[in-house]
């Protein structure tokens, strides 16, 4: 952030307000302007490799809620070009608010397998996480369901962040799209009997919970079991992940609820072409390697490489359920979660 | 020589009058937008808000606010008290020690506890080894994160406030005043119910009403430990319902909450007049304590210093080290300490002149129409700031493409967006939301200059100007200097509206370790919250000096002695 482009954002700005003391900053057409939900440390390395192979700058702002509406609000002067985020609901809610647009990128089509994208190609899976099990090294579990996360025998041991998170909603979506609203609302009630404390924090607080003695078992996504394990926390939290074993846990008749972290071009993207090539690196073996090898994360396209961290976790069978089909269900879900008092 | 002084006044008036509703127009304009926002949406989302979402979350809040309230009023006014009436070993130091608190944001101090008390924590982990036991699991003490938990520790770095105000309503209340109350055989504690309470209360309420906004608007902390307050349902309204009315609809409600329990403060008050301080009358002298009370005095006042400041900046200090030790400090973080000294610096500027203007304007215009400018440019800091960012981002964005398209027609040239994620733009959102830390101070310290004063220079000759500069501007400086100091601390912590409406690649100590702290990478965030930390205590520990008693032959009193006779 150059000090002259920092209070206005073009030329005529500065000579309307400062008389010309700034200068701007220009869009050029190398370069590439993303809004991200998705923390900056994680997205940098793919970056920087992008930059490397091909010389193009690429800007960044990280942001959580609101981004949707920022876009919106700056109409057809907005400078984003791509929009990213760590939730597909939170992708769907791009498009139906009308600001991303559709791509057609045979190269992205090719990777990035039907049940992780818009059927219009408004958003695309990036990299994929798995919704696990953590569970104490004395509970030897060798395989789990999420429908036993409401088991009595669990009453008191579990964990969990917030239901109103969203990596929580989707699950619980996905179990309405399973079974049905009335069964789903059962099994919150169930889980909800069964917490060892009251949802909050985040994921990795499950597994230093579990370590703390303060619950058993509880649910987090895959890729913190990689981070945690691999060291590159802080060393309590090596201790933290090693002190857990996990499971990949799966609806009765289904799979593993997966979430992404996915991407979509925005609706007046000044740099489209640029974009649509970037985000093609992003799902090619190269960009895939980097989410696995950086993140932990399993990569969206057939094939590609996952870190042996994530290997060890077992082998994994996505839930066949689509994610826009998940999405329907968000809002029900997040209703179910208020309904049965599950963060209160 | 008066009749030309009333001509002048009233020219004068009419461009305060005029620049006045110009700032209240636009520290509003983000709440006119909100109505907007909320009235787009159908009211379908209510039955489910009113079934299962709001008993909850209103009972919550109230709980919250309640405790938090009692906290800092009981720890803010009774150590205000303690060291404007006592005089005890180490007064000096924690005089201005007991504002440090105010430099640990509440997501900064719930994060510090967190780790200090779980199980695996520094805390419980010597209980263990003192009480033999070797399974964490076996000793099972209370969570911090719940409703108590949330409470004591917003309580712990919210007091200030509380103390900051009313520490200098005692500090004002003539000693002839406590004189009289003891000669008429008032013990301490009589005097300062029946005396110097009332007194302060004015300054009580405003130190109090910020502590309490705080706390409701904060959702970091209450997020962090799992209390679900109106906030946390604004949020979650919003994210995973897609309902931004619904969402803008709860934070009318909060907000409408809020006006009438200020309404209620100020009907409360009705009857009684504002403290009858006078800038020259000598405060009281502090009594001596000795032996055991000295230090029982000394021991209760240190507790909060220690619990609201010294322990998590300590354990977060430790952290810190532990990481630069280990990974050495980024560059990027000195760029981000300076762009958050940086931006927190210009916007403290303009807020204070605004704050100013605002204030000025009542003074010198008296009537309904400045008081409700002042009232209603301080709105602002009831709403949550993610909140205020989202109404912000309307208001910028539509000037941005007006200006564009009459460039476009005029000159065939496109602007762009020229405000909408620029550093003004940031500005202009902690100006909305801290606007009333800097009116409301200099508002009360302009009450605290008598009327008879402007008079009595008026007579002598005095023009308005001469007025504002000699004497206004001179006696207000301690008012403004704290203003300014707080709302500088304030912009620095400052989070939700930075994140959301700043420029690409711009970070702030605040923006850095929101991204590590969502990624629950804690050890690389503790760096930037001891940054963070630092950058505001030496305006804290200058805000203390300034607050500093004054004596009857301290250099503001001649100084207005000499004023008037220059005048």
């Amino acid at each position: 952030m150059s000090f002259s482009g920092f209070f206005t954002r073009s030329r005529f700005s500065v000579v309307l307000i400062v008389g010309g003391l700034f200068a701007a900053p220009a869009y050029a057409a190398d370069e590439i302007n993303i809004y991200t939900t998705r923390e900056p440390g994680l997205i940098e390395p793919l970056i920087a490799a992008y930059k490397d192979k091909t010389g193009v700058e690429v800007k960044t702002i990280f942001m959580k809620d609101g981004l949707s509406e920022r876009v919106l609000a700056e109409g057809k002067n907005s400078p984003a070009d791509i929009l990213m985020a760590v939730d597909f609901g939170a992708l769907v809610d791009m498009r139906e608010k009308g600001v991303t647009q559709a791509v057609a990128s045979p190269a992205i089509e090719a990777a990035v397998p039907k049940n992780l994208r818009d059927d219009a190609g408004n958003w695309f899976g990036l990299s994929m996480r798995a919704r696990i099990l953590y569970a104490a090294k004395d509970e030897a579990i060798e395989s789990f369901t999420y429908e036993a996360l409401a088991d009595e025998k669990y009453k008191g041991k579990v964990c969990i962040r917030s239901g109103q998170h969203p990596y929580n909603t989707a699950l619980v979506a996905a179990y309405i799209a399973h079974h049905g609203e009335a069964k789903t609302e059962n099994w919150l009630r169930g889980v909800k009997a069964n917490l060892a404390r009251t949802p909050a924090g985040g994921d990795r607080d499950v597994a230093r919970d579990i370590l703390g003695g303060i619950c058993d078992i509880g649910i987090g996504n895959s890729y913190y079991v990689g981070l945690m394990r691999s060291g590159k926390g802080k060393p309590e939290q090596k201790a933290w992940g090693e002190a857990i074993n996990t499971v990949l846990p799966t609806f009765e008749g289904g799979g593993t609820h997966v979430n992404i972290s996915g991407a979509a071009i925005a609706k007046h993207a000044p740099n489209k072409d640029a974009a649509v090539k970037f985000l093609e690196f992003l799902v090619s073996d190269e960009g895939q390697l980097l989410y696995a090898q950086e993140n932990y994360e399993y990569p969206v396209k057939v094939g590609a490489h996952t870190s042996p961290l994530i290997e060890a976790l077992g082998k994994l069978t996505v839930d066949p359920l689509t994610l826009d089909e998940i999405a329907t269900h968000r809002k029900q879900a997040s209703e179910l979660i208020d309904k049965v008092g599950f963060d209160s | 020589m008066l009749k030309r002084l009333h001509g002048r006044i009233f020219s004068v008036s009419h461009a305060w009058l005029v620049v006045s509703g110009l700032l209240a127009f636009l520290a509003v304009a983000p709440l006119v937008v909100l109505v907007g926002i909320a009235a787009e949406g159908s009211g379908a989302l209510w039955p489910h808000l009113m079934a299962y979402v709001l008993p909850t979350a209103i009972v919550q809040t109230g709980i919250l606010l309640f405790g938090v309230g009692a906290f800092v009023l009981i720890v803010g006014v009774g150590a205000a008290w303690a060291v404007t009436a006592y005089d005890f070993t180490g007064r000096r130091i924690i005089e201005w020690a007991l504002l440090l608190p105010l430099a640990v944001p509440t997501y900064v101090v719930a994060f510090a506890y967190l780790d200090i008390l779980h199980p695996l924590g520094p805390v419980q982990s010597l209980l263990r080894d003192l009480l033999g036991i070797v399974n964490p699991g076996d000793l099972k003490l209370p969570d911090i994160r719940s409703m108590a938990g949330c409470i004591l520790l917003l309580g712990f770095v919210l007091y200030p406030y509380v103390y900051l105000s009313s520490r200098a309503m005692f500090l004002l209340q003539p000693a002839s005043l406590m004189e009289s109350a003891r000669t008429l055989g008032a013990g301490p504690i009589a005097i300062f119910w029946h005396v110097a309470l009332p007194a302060a209360r004015p300054g009580i309420a405003v130190g109090g009403s910020l502590a309490l906004m705080e706390a409701l608007n904060d959702i970091g902390a209450a997020q962090f430990l799992g209390v679900q307050t109106l906030t946390v349902s604004i949020y979650s309204t919003w994210v995973n319902r897609s309902s931004l009315s619904g969402a803008a609809q709860i934070a009318l409600l909060m907000l409408a909450i809020v006006l009438v329990l200020i309404l209620l403060e100020r009907w409360g008050r009705r009857h009684r007049d504002d403290a009858v301080g006078s800038d020259i009358a000598e405060s009281m002298v502090p009594k001596p304590l000795t032996g055991f009370a000295n230090y029982a005095l000394m021991s209760f006042l240190v507790l909060p210093i220690f619990l609201g400041f010294v322990a998590p900046a300590l354990f977060l200090v430790v952290e810190a080290i532990a990481r630069i030790d280990e990974a050495g400090l980024s560059q990027a973080i000195i760029a981000e300490t300076g762009n958050t000294i940086f931006i927190a610096a210009a916007a403290t500027i303009i807020i204070v002149v605004t704050g100013f203007c605002m204030a000025y304007a009542v003074r010198l215009v008296p009537g309904k129409l400045t008081g409700l400018f002042l009232r209603a440019g301080a709105l602002g800091y009831a709403i949550p700031g993610t909140v205020l960012a989202i109404s912000l981002l309307v208001p910028l964005a539509a000037f941005d493409n007006a200006v564009d398209a009459l460039a476009q027609s005029w000159f065939g040239i496109s602007t762009g967006l020229l405000l909408s994620g620029s550093g003004a733009a940031l500005i202009y959102a902690y100006a909305a939301r801290f606007m009333v830390i800097a009116s409301g101070g200099i508002e009360a310290g302009l009450n605290k200059i008598s009327l008879s004063i402007d008079e009595t220079a008026a007579t002598l000759g005095a023009g308005r100007r001469a007025i504002t500069g000699l004497l206004h501007l001179p006696l207000l400086r301690p008012a403004l200097a704290s203003a300014a100091l707080l709302v500088f601390v304030d912009c620095i912590k400052e989070l939700p509206a930075t994140l959301l409406l700043r420029p690409f690649d711009f970070e702030t100590l605040a923006t850095h370790l929101y991204a590590e702290a969502s990624r629950g990478t804690y050890e690389d965030g503790s760096i930037a919250a001891v940054l963070i930390i630092m950058a505001g205590l030496a305006p804290i520990i200058l805000l203390s000096r300034l607050s500093l008693p004054v004596k009857a032959n301290d250099a503001e009193v001649p100084e207005l002695k000499l004023n008037s006779a220059a005048i």
